[in-house]
Formats: C-alpha cells, structure tokens, sequence
C-alpha cells in the first residue's frame, strides 16, 4: 500500500517535473546582467556567478586553471565575463547561459588583463613570457603579441598594471625594467608603442583615475609613484610622493599591496603605502601629499566606495582578518570590521550601497550594508578570492 | 581539502625523528602558508608570480641552506620578507625538504 503510493506520487512528481521543464524552457524569463558578478574560488579553480539582488550565487563554472590571483574584467554589453587565470588561461565566461564559452592557454604565467575602449580585444598582462597578448574579444583570436623587450640581450620583463585607457590605448609597466610603455591599438594588428624609460624601480602595480586620464604606478624598489598624464604623453613621467617612506624604515611585505582606489570627494587618491601601517592621501591639484592615516596593518586593497564618501580598506598577513573604513570628509577611521580569516578582496555594488568581502580560510564571503556596517549575507564559497561585478564593464581601468 | 590531502602524504613520510617537534596540525599550518602566502608571489602550483618558480627543477641548484637563509631572513633588493618572525630554524629546513621534493604541489 505504502509502496504504491510513494510509486503514484514519484510518477505525480515525473509529470509535473516535465510539465514544468516545458514551461520554463518555452518561455525562459528574460533578464538582464547589471547585477551579476563573479567570486573566485581560487584553490579549486571554479568561479561562482553570483547576483546581488537577492545576494544568491546563481552557479558555479568549473575547470578554469589555476586562479590565484585571478581577475575578472566584462564585455560592453555584460553579457560576458573574461578571466585571468594565473597559470596563462583566458577565459570567456557567459553569464547567461552560466557556461565557459572557450578557454586558452596563452602563455606560461599572468597577472591580469584588461578590455578596451571600444570592447573588441582583451589584452592579457603576462609574466612568462614576458609581455602583453591582446586577442579578439569575440572569437578570442591572438590580434597582437607585445613582448616586454628590454635590455640587450633580449630580456623579457614581467608586465604589471595593465590598464585601458581612452582613444583604445592600454597602459601598462615594466617590473624588471623599470619603464612604464603606453600602446595605441588604433590599428588593432599594428600597435603603435610609447615607451617610457627609467619610471622608477620595480613598478609592482598601477591605476588609471576613473577620467582615463592619469596612470599612476606604485613602485616597490623606491618610495614614491610614477605618474603619466595621459592628456600630455610629451610631458613625460612625473615622480610623485618622492621619499614618502622619508627614511623610515620598510617593514617586511608579506604580500603586495594592489593599487585599485581613487577617492573623487575633494580630488583625494588614497593609496596604500608600502612596508607601512599607512595609507596615503594624495591631493590631485599639486600632486602634493595631502595626509597620511594610520591604519591597522600594511594595507593591501585601498577602495573608495563609488560616490567616494568612504574607502575601504583590507591588510596583509598576519594582519589580514580585519578591514577598516575611513570617512574621506574627516580622514578618520569610523569603522573596523573583521569579516573573517585572511580577507582577500571587497568590491562595491554598482551605487555602493553594499560591499562583498572575502575571507579565504573562512570559507565565506559576507556582504554588509556600507551605511549601517550591518552584516546582510554570508555566502558560503571555497577559498574565495576576488569578486567582481559586472558594473565594471563601463568603467575605465577595470 | 586539498591542503589535509597534502598534509596527509607528507606526515606517511616526514616521520622521521628530525622533525620531530613539526606537529602533524603544524604541519597542516606550514602547507597552508606555502600553498596560500608563498603563493601569492610564486603561484599556488609554485610555478612562479611575481617571485621565481619554487618548483624542485627551479631548486636543484640551490643548497638548502641558501634557500633556508632566504626563507628566513629575506632577499635584500627584492620583495621576498623575512619568515623568521613566523617560522623555527627546523621548520624552515623542514620547508626546504618539502619543496625540493616537490611535496608542496597542490595538484
């Protein structure tokens, strides 16, 4: 008896699990992908599609490499996500449809990548070998091979901070070499290079202000920054913040500070200074140093929220279970949270009202309301690392 | 998970009396610095980053001592820190052991 009315009922269910299906994929439900982002799971090498909405992951894509240190930039209509694997892999994510749409291998090990003007190539920003591939967005296609050269006898430096830039230029720096070289893809196949030499000592990371129009390199081996102002390439670069350690001396760097934050509330940059429990205030007018906070630890992502009333900031080990805010109007830290272990990444909804962090060894990645600093979600993820939304598809330099 | 599965091959054949003091949760500890903190410059798989490749073909030259000294305290003039403030003598030679034998592979 019993038997048989589990039988009608998983047959009842049968039916109306293929009346469903019917229904769903008849008229499958339009939506767009303004609120749709990527979290990194970076030890399993998978991706979580996640909206931001509800805060659900939606899916999660598997088989893209090694992604530590991965990064994530989208296509013009935000259909399409491109990840930059470390281990070289490039590849084409469609939000929609939740699938790897292809993936290569195209060089032996990367850093980042970025996506141009105009939304038709995907440059890769690799460490071996040394240099920039620039590939067809669309079909993925190798469009330009620029090797890193310098030297004389053929060296290939390592390729950091690599950026778009407006009139579908990509700007990026030298590690090994010490220069900072700006590339006109006007002409996709034939790109025409600007090299800047001597830019300083082992650039480690670069950002472009949200106008496109300056480029400013951290550099590891000197205590300063390298700026171009991409408005007057003939102006040369221009050394900022030069001594700004003023003798101190550096304390060891357990991991590399990124540079990704622009303040625009009273034209401040804030940055994160290297080998200090520091984060710097740059004030853009003169290019002069504005203020300098202390913070907790060495910080390693310094974000401003997009209207740029507060930034954000994360910390290296051993430090790095804990993320500060700092009011720009004031200059104070109103705010220390610790999401977790070993917090890795944070980005900001389109308007700010939420930010996403991750916290590796945590296993988790809490979202909280940017105003009240209330906890709303924790999402249970594998050692996530980066996150990034699809707003970025329209903005310069992400 | 991939750290314990690691973790477990190693504490089969690192039970030697030498490193006797590495618990087996300590050394659960040291495959997760490597994996996740040395592997932020030299790559999870160590194949290299911003740092050189940590891979036993990448080592063979080095002596363990060299590569014990600079885990320890550092490469001047490069971004490699000093590790002493979190690490003993023993278990940076333990570490040492480990990636010339390319135990750290997390694949």
């Amino acid at each position: 008896m019993l038997t048989k009315y589990y039988f009608q009922n998983f047959r009842w269910r049968l039916v109306l699990g293929f009346v469903a299906t019917l229904i769903v994929s008849s008229c499958v439900t339009p939506r767009g992908t303004g609120d749709l982002g990527i979290v990194v799971e970076r030890a399993a090498g998978r991706i979580v599609v996640v909206e931001t909405t509800g805060r659900t992951p939606v899916a999660r894509i598997a088989g893209i490499g090694d992604l530590s240190h991965a990064s994530v930039v989208y296509s013009r209509d935000q259909r399409y996500a491109y990840v930059f694997g470390r281990d070289g892999g490039l590849s084409k994510i469609d939000l929609l449809k939740k699938r790897l749409v292809k993936r290569l291998v195209q060089a032996g090990n990367s850093i980042g990548g970025a996506i141009s003007q105009d939304g038709r190539l995907v440059a890769v920003s690799n460490y071996k070998p040394g240099g920039v591939r620039i590939f067809d967005a669309h079909s993925l296609e190798l469009v330009a091979d620029i090797p890193a050269n310098y030297g004389t006898n053929g060296q290939q430096s390592k390729v950091v901070g690599l950026v778009d830039a407006p009139n579908q230029r990509f700007v990026f720096a030298l590690y090994d070499a010490n220069e900072i070289w700006v590339a006109d893809m006007s002409e996709p196949r034939r790109p025409a290079i600007r090299k800047f030499k001597n830019t300083g000592k082992q650039p480690y990371d670069a950002l472009i202000t949200p106008d496109g129009r300056y480029y400013i390199a951290g550099l590891f081996g000197e205590d300063g920054l390298a700026l171009v102002d991409l408005w007057n390439l003939d102006a040369g670069v221009k050394r900022i913040l030069d001594g700004y350690g003023r003798g101190q001396r550096k304390l060891p760097v357990y991991k590399m500070p990124h540079l990704e934050g622009w303040a625009a509330a009273d034209d401040l940059l804030f940055i994160p200074a290297v080998g200090q429990h520091q984060v710097l205030v740059i004030d853009k007018h003169d290019w002069n140093e504005f203020a300098r906070i202390p913070v907790h630890g060495q910080p390693v992502f310094v974000m401003a929220r997009p209207d740029g009333r507060q930034v954000w900031v994360n910390f290296a080990y051993p430090r790095n279970d804990t993320v500060q805010v700092i009011d720009v109007a004031t200059r104070e830290i109103i705010k220390t949270l610790t999401p977790g272990k070993a917090v890795l990444h944070m980005e900001f909804t389109p308007r700010g009202e939420q930010v996403w962090i991750s916290a590796r060894d945590s296993d988790r990645v809490n979202v909280y309301d940017t105003n009240t600093f209330a906890m709303l979600s924790s999402l249970p993820a594998d050692k996530p690392s980066g996150i990034f939304f699809s707003a970025r598809a329209h903005k310069i330099g992400l | 998970m991939m750290a314990r599965g690691a973790a477990t091959i190693l504490l089969v054949l690192i039970s030697t009396a030498v490193y006797a003091d590495i618990t087996p949760s300590r050394q659960r500890e040291l495959v997760h610095l490597v994996q996740h903190n040395c592997g932020s410059c030299h790559g999870l798989t160590l194949q290299g980053g911003l740092g050189p490749p940590l891979t036993p073909t990448a080592l063979v030259k080095k002596s363990p001592a060299t590569l014990r000294t600079v885990i320890l305290d550092g490469l001047l003039g490069t971004p490699m820190p000093p590790w002493r403030p979190f690490l003993s003598e023993t278990e940076a030679t333990w570490l040492v052991d480990m990636l010339k034998q390319g135990k750290f592979d997390a694949n």
